[in-house]
């Protein structure tokens, strides 16, 4: 890894994460940790009758790179449908980060997509 | 032989793969409490002996067998003396600490006397290779698992241990030196208190051994483990030492070829200490390399070692914490910590800290350290470590040092 992984970009996301917090009328949660490091992620949807996503937040502790792919996850969803969501998978989620990561800290970019799927009823927690 | 003074910075010559560089940079290795770098010494001896000796031991009756044999004996006699066993056959090889905990866990524990309600009293500092054999025997026996808690210096609390050092007590397992806080703990004062009420004391020695004198009569405890991998020894060998006549009475953990006396269908009778728990063709090659290993250490002199460590951990602990932002774990105290020193950098993630030092060149562990139930008593998700050994020099640690200051750059 280099450290063209902390651009300012990044590290702006991490420090200022969009979209952190508890979602008032949320309609599904889902946590998971990262046994490695012990990051911890909270993800809350809220997601209208027709299955589009009105709101996405998520809460918890983690590392630059989980922290900011979190925060970018959650402002590529805001809107789109949960089958969008369904299909949120690595090379998704590189182009949201856009920085090189080694295997390592690829985990670390996946936890938020992970507790995602949990959230919407795939995967299986613990399993991370 | 010990000799007066050791030129430590002339040790690195031996170790071959500190002349290769990492993003361009020197290697700069701080990560040897997790595994220690290996001198040529130790590669040649393994290797020679697959070149000139390699047969199986104990078992040929040809001279290369026997040659075999001597080189792996050899080795165990040498290991033998260096932790002060009575006699060789209280060494048992092991693949390393993890194994030979659970060797005795198993043995000694699940299928020995341990009944529901005796109670197997640990310390909140131990790696999980401490902590985890000892679940198994109290899902399979109903033991009780007790936990000594320590101070917020790293210092076990005594006065805790009296208190829980109940009758119903039969083991006592604890660490030497804990491989995240550095803190060396007077084993010899837990062992003897474990003594006054019938119990026994297992040290977990895997960072200890490789970086002190270690004496098992001095120490007076029953049993001690440590691992090869982390003495400048091979992967995969490690050593469980026990009292003889304890390991006599224990069952042992793998059924195989070698640990029989005589087998026939349906059963068989166990072989002799210390054959009795090393079934199946044993690692040769780690052997060898590991009493290679301590013929290395012993021509340092472990008191040179322990001192060498002692001046860096000193420089460290100094260096780092007269920085901003920067926390430290574990005792002050230079006479009572080995040299690892855990740390943490305020609003800055361990794994953030060990990617952009990676980048430096610089090797330093962040995560739990497979220490969990000790993050959770430290009330931290993870810390940075960085852990010395005999090749480590105080450059190294002022470009740590310097490291941290553009770490802390990224995140201003």
């Amino acid at each position: 890894m280099s450290l063209d992984a902390y651009q300012d970009r990044i590290l702006d996301h991490y420090k200022r994460p969009r979209n952190f917090g508890a979602l008032d009328g949320a309609t599904v949660t889902a946590r998971d940790t990262n046994v490695v490091c012990g990051d911890d992620i909270v993800m809350h949807l809220k997601v209208a009758d027709g299955g589009t996503i009105e709101d996405i937040r998520f809460q918890g502790r983690g590392c630059t790179i989980a922290t900011a792919a979190a925060s970018l996850l959650t402002e590529a969803l805001k809107g789109k449908t949960v089958e969008d969501a369904l299909r949120v998978d690595q090379p998704f989620m590189e182009a949201q980060v856009r920085v090189p990561l080694n295997a390592a800290r690829t985990k670390c970019m996946m936890l938020s997509a992970h507790v995602l799927q949990l959230a919407l009823g795939k995967g299986e927690k613990g399993k991370f | 032989m010990q000799t007066a003074a050791v030129d430590f910075v002339k040790v690195r010559a031996d170790f071959p793969i500190l002349k290769r560089t990492a993003h361009g940079k020197p290697l700069t290795f701080l990560d040897s409490a997790a595994t220690s770098q290996k001198p040529h010494q130790v590669i040649d001896a393994t290797s020679t002996f697959y070149a000139k000796h390699n047969a199986n031991v104990h078992r040929a009756l040809y001279e290369l067998g026997e040659e075999a044999t001597r080189e792996y004996e050899g080795a165990r006699e040498r290991i033998a003396a260096f932790i002060h066993a009575k006699t060789a056959e209280e060494i048992v090889f092991t693949r390393g600490t993890t194994e030979s905990i659970n060797t005795v866990a198993y043995g000694w524990g699940v299928k020995g006397s341990i009944s529901k309600g005796d109670r197997i009293l640990g310390t909140v500092m131990e790696h999980h290779s401490n902590h985890v054999p000892w679940h198994f025997v109290k899902d399979l026996k109903g033991a009780e698992l007790a936990y000594v808690d320590m101070h917020d210096d790293g210092t076990l609390k005594m006065e805790d241990y009296d208190t829980l050092l109940t009758k119903q007590t039969r083991m006592v397992a604890v660490t030497q030196s804990s491989n995240v806080l550095g803190t060396i703990n007077d084993v010899r004062e837990i062992a003897k208190r474990a003594h006054e009420v019938g119990a026994l004391c297992l040290v977990d020695a895997a960072q200890s051994v490789p970086h002190m004198p270690v004496d098992v009569q001095a120490l007076g405890c029953d049993f001690l483990a440590f691992s090869g991998h982390k003495m400048l020894g091979p992967t995969g060998i490690g050593v469980l030492w026990g009292r003889k006549e304890l390991l006599d009475g224990m069952e042992p953990l793998h059924g195989g070829g070698e640990m029989i006396r005589e087998v026939h269908l349906g059963w068989a009778k166990w072989n002799e200490v210390p054959a009795k728990f090393e079934g199946g063709t044993p690692n040769m090659g780690g052997v060898v390399g590991l009493g290679a290993a301590v013929d290395y250490l012993n021509a340092l002199g472990m008191e040179n070692v322990r001192a060498h460590e002692k001046a860096l951990t000193r420089h460290a602990l100094e260096i780092l914490g007269g920085m901003k932002g920067v926390r430290l774990f574990g005792p002050k105290d230079i006479e009572r910590r080995g040299g690892v020193v855990s740390f943490d950098l305020e609003g800055i993630h361990p794994h953030d800290v060990a990617s952009i030092l990676d980048v430096e060149g610089i090797c330093v562990r962040s995560g739990q350290h497979c220490a969990q139930p000790l993050m959770e008593r430290l009330d931290v998700p993870a810390t940075s470590r960085a852990s010395f050994y005999v090749y480590t020099t105080a450059e190294e640690i002022d470009r740590l040092a310097a490291g941290i200051l553009k770490v802390q750059q990224v995140f201003a």
